[in-house]
């Protein structure tokens, strides 16, 4: 059967008009911001400068994509519609007349609705990944900073351990469908989800031990909050069965976070022996507070700085990982939307096809760019304070 | 400095001791083992056919014992047929040893390969060669490249040249290998022509046509990124004064930039190309997939799809020796260049 099509400007058009929630979404954003850069502080100040206003605009871009995924794309990304196959980029689909704007694979699904549905699954897991391994890296490198001596040889053993690692093999040998069988996931997923309610609970415990009003609220709320999510995460046993996780989606993100916590610790660490020696630190030491006090509430909030911008830079890592892991094939369903699968599939058949490798290269290009323009800027932003 | 690097010889053994063991963990999980069995053992075999071949390959002995022999501190046995008593080799695709012996890595026995069917030096030594050749290409095209437009970048910082140049760095270290591959060969392969989309030829003999690719991609990731470390380091030395008081004293730019700024601001730069080889080791794997090329990368991915547990801490070894020895050139490069950093 022979196929229509739209030109090529039907295509652009066409590609355009389908992110309009994510235009509206970005402009109600970005002019706000404008609006009210002044009293933004230092996210107002990144709209000063060119790459500030690039890097928040791709970022905000995916997000919102992210978010209006349902609406933007005209397909089911799993739907596979035969007389599609291999079909080239403005094909119209018969049945619907819909068009597929990037074409169809070679089983016949939108090459558009699966990249947009891709970035779904990288704005969940990426960020989400980088936030426990900040955590992780946090709770271990400020102790091994502040003390020093034997905790810091031994952890710095450890994360050394990890490191020297190269990432590879790494995932090849914790991102097996094998594994899922062992308790080994599941275990480190209990050791790494651990972490962020020690963080908290030290947190809250050391500044407010004098005020039990507020101490006991604040626990409470942690670890309500946090047990919660940790038995939804770790057991899969959510009393009320919202928090729910895929076994081979929590093996993924235990190994990323496993690969990532490391970088983390040594940054942290570093900061941590550099701000000990100064002044507001020895003034603390001489009121006498705790050292846990010294590190969460007087090193930590003067290490942000670095943080931030080492974040943004880790979640556009995190996606390149996770990309990888795509591309290997390794703990992701093979029908899966993900970026790094679409193009391990479409690159097989470069030869003879090129239209279904070029949108999830782009995407995962771009998304990665737009965070590293913005740690960029950050960067540039928080020397000058 | 003799017993700093000694301290970081005995550090580096004890990493690779730790790390194999980690691995040698990992290979041998239960399921792991049940998918060796079942690849090495005929369709529809029972699960005692299965358990038989498990325990008649020593892979039933005690974990501890089987790392000990892997490692060479404790003899390796041949299997004794339990009927005639007779002692046979383990694999006899292999050079397995007939009378018990010390026969490990320590000896320089890195066991067989149960995928290749061959001794693992037989296969990781070439393979690691093959690598080797297209690491150089890589090193001599992304070197001087990223040193050439970081230095340009610094030069003049905060210029158009300067802005030109990170925003494209920038670009480049956002573009891992499997996007920039997949982009490279949709230009250069599928509507120029101009190159070939696989390096399988390359095995036989390294053409222009078949190994640019590769090589492009695997450089690409790490310009950035070293350009950007030299940019910095750059724009550091620049703002000194030995550099403004030779610019009063009336020298050229150029010579100012050549002669006074340029050797201050290559010492940074040389530490991050050394750390980029553990990186440069995951792109070599994605690489070598992607354009087919026979290295190190392919017989790592062969190695750990068919759980090859002796060509699996092979590799292992080898890569973890390698991201281990180029930290510690890192280091005593750093401290032997720079002589205000001295190591106690």
């Amino acid at each position: 059967m022979q196929l229509e099509y739209v030109g090529t400007l039907g295509v652009i058009l066409g590609v355009i008009a389908r992110f309009w929630p994510t235009w509206l979404a970005i402009a109600l954003v970005m002019g706000s911001s404008f609006y009210f850069k002044k009293k933004l502080g230092l996210y107002g100040q990144l709209f000063d400068s060119g790459v500030g206003i690039a890097g928040v605009g791709i970022c905000l871009f995916w997000l919102f994509t992210a978010i209006f995924a349902s609406t933007i794309s005209p397909f089911n990304p799993l739907e596979q519609i035969v007389v599609m196959k291999d079909a080239l980029p403005g094909a119209i689909e018969p049945a619907t007349h819909k068009v597929f704007l990037f074409g169809g694979d070679k089983l016949a699904r939108d090459v558009f609705s699966r990249m947009v549905y891709g970035s779904q699954i990288v704005l969940i897991i990426a960020p989400a990944a980088t936030a426990f391994a900040l955590m992780v890296g946090i709770t271990l490198g400020l102790p091994a900073g502040y003390y020093g001596g034997r905790i810091d040889s031994f952890l710095s053993f450890l994360a050394n351990l990890v490191l020297a690692f190269p990432v590879i093999l790494l995932f090849y040998l914790l991102v097996t469908p094998g594994i899922m069988d062992t308790p080994i996931p599941y275990g480190m997923a209990g050791l790494f989800f651990l972490f962020p309610i020690i963080f908290f609970c030290t947190l809250f415990w050391t500044r407010f031990k004098k005020r039990p009003d507020r101490l006991y609220l604040l626990l409470g709320i942690t670890l309500i909050l946090g047990g919660w999510v940790y038995v939804g995460l770790v057991f899969d046993a959510d009393p009320l069965g919202i928090v729910h996780i895929d076994p081979n989606q929590l093996n993924i993100f235990v190994a990323v976070v496993f690969a990532s916590s490391p970088g983390v610790f040594r940054i942290v660490r570093g900061l941590t022996m550099d701000i000990k020696t100064r002044d507001y630190v020895a003034a603390a030491q001489t009121r006498g507070e705790s050292p846990w006090y010294i590190m969460l509430w007087e090193v930590l909030p003067n290490a942000r700085g670095p943080l931030i911008v080492d974040a943004c830079l880790r979640i556009g890592y995190t996606t390149i990982l996770l990309g990888t892991l795509g591309y290997f094939g390794l703990g992701l369903a093979p029908e899966s939307p993900d970026w790094g699968t679409a193009i391990k599939d479409a690159s097989r058949l470069l030869r003879s096809f090129i239209h279904p490798a070029l949108p999830p290269t782009i995407a995962l290009m771009s998304f990665v760019l737009g965070l590293n323009l913005l740690a960029d800027s950050l960067r540039e932003q928080s020397m000058k304070d | 400095m003799l017993s700093f690097v000694l301290r970081r010889l005995g550090t580096m053994a004890l990493t690779m001791l730790c790390l194999t063991l980690v691995v040698f963990f990992l290979v041998n999980l239960e399921p792991n083992l049940k998918k060796l069995a079942i690849s090495q053992t005929e369709m529809h075999t029972s699960a005692e056919q299965l358990e038989g071949w498990l325990v008649n390959h020593g892979y039933r002995q005690n974990f501890f014992v089987r790392y000990g022999q892997w490692l060479g501190v404790i003899k390796k046995s041949p299997i004794i047929d339990p009927a005639t008593g007779k002692a046979s080799q383990r694999f006899s695709f292999c050079s397995d040893p007939v009378e018990p012996v010390y026969s490990g890595v320590l000896q320089g026995d890195f066991g067989c390969s149960t995928k290749f069917k061959a001794d693992v030096s037989k296969k990781l030594f070439p393979a690691l060669g093959a690598t080797g050749i297209l690491m150089f290409w890589v090193l001599a095209v992304m070197v001087p490249i990223s040193l050439l437009i970081g230095i340009l970048a610094g030069m003049r910082e905060g210029s158009r040249t300067d802005r030109t140049l990170s925003v494209a760095s920038i670009a480049t270290t956002a573009t891992p290998e499997y996007v920039s591959g997949v982009i490279f060969t949709v230009i250069f392969a599928s509507w120029f022509g101009w190159l070939n989309g696989s390096a399988a030829s390359a095995s036989q003999g390294i053409t222009f046509y078949n190994f640019t690719l590769p090589v492009m991609t695997l450089a690409i990731y790490g310009i950035g990124y070293i350009a950007r470390m030299t940019r910095a380091s750059m724009v550091e030395v620049m703002t000194q004064q030995y550099i403004r008081t030779a610019r009063l004293k009336g020298l050229s730019f150029s010579s100012v930039v050549i002669k006074h700024a340029l050797r201050n601001a290559l010492i940074a730069p040389f530490t991050v190309i050394m750390l980029q080889f553990p990186w440069l080791l995951t792109g070599v794997v994605i690489v070598e997939v992607m354009f087919r090329y026979q290295g190190f990368g392919y017989v790592l991915v062969e190695a750990a799809g068919n759980n090859d547990i002796d060509l699996l801490l092979g590799c292992s070894l080898v890569s973890v020796f390698i991201v281990l020895i180029t930290q510690l050139i890192s280091d005593v490069g750093y401290a032997y260049l720079n002589p205000r950093i001295r190591v106690q």
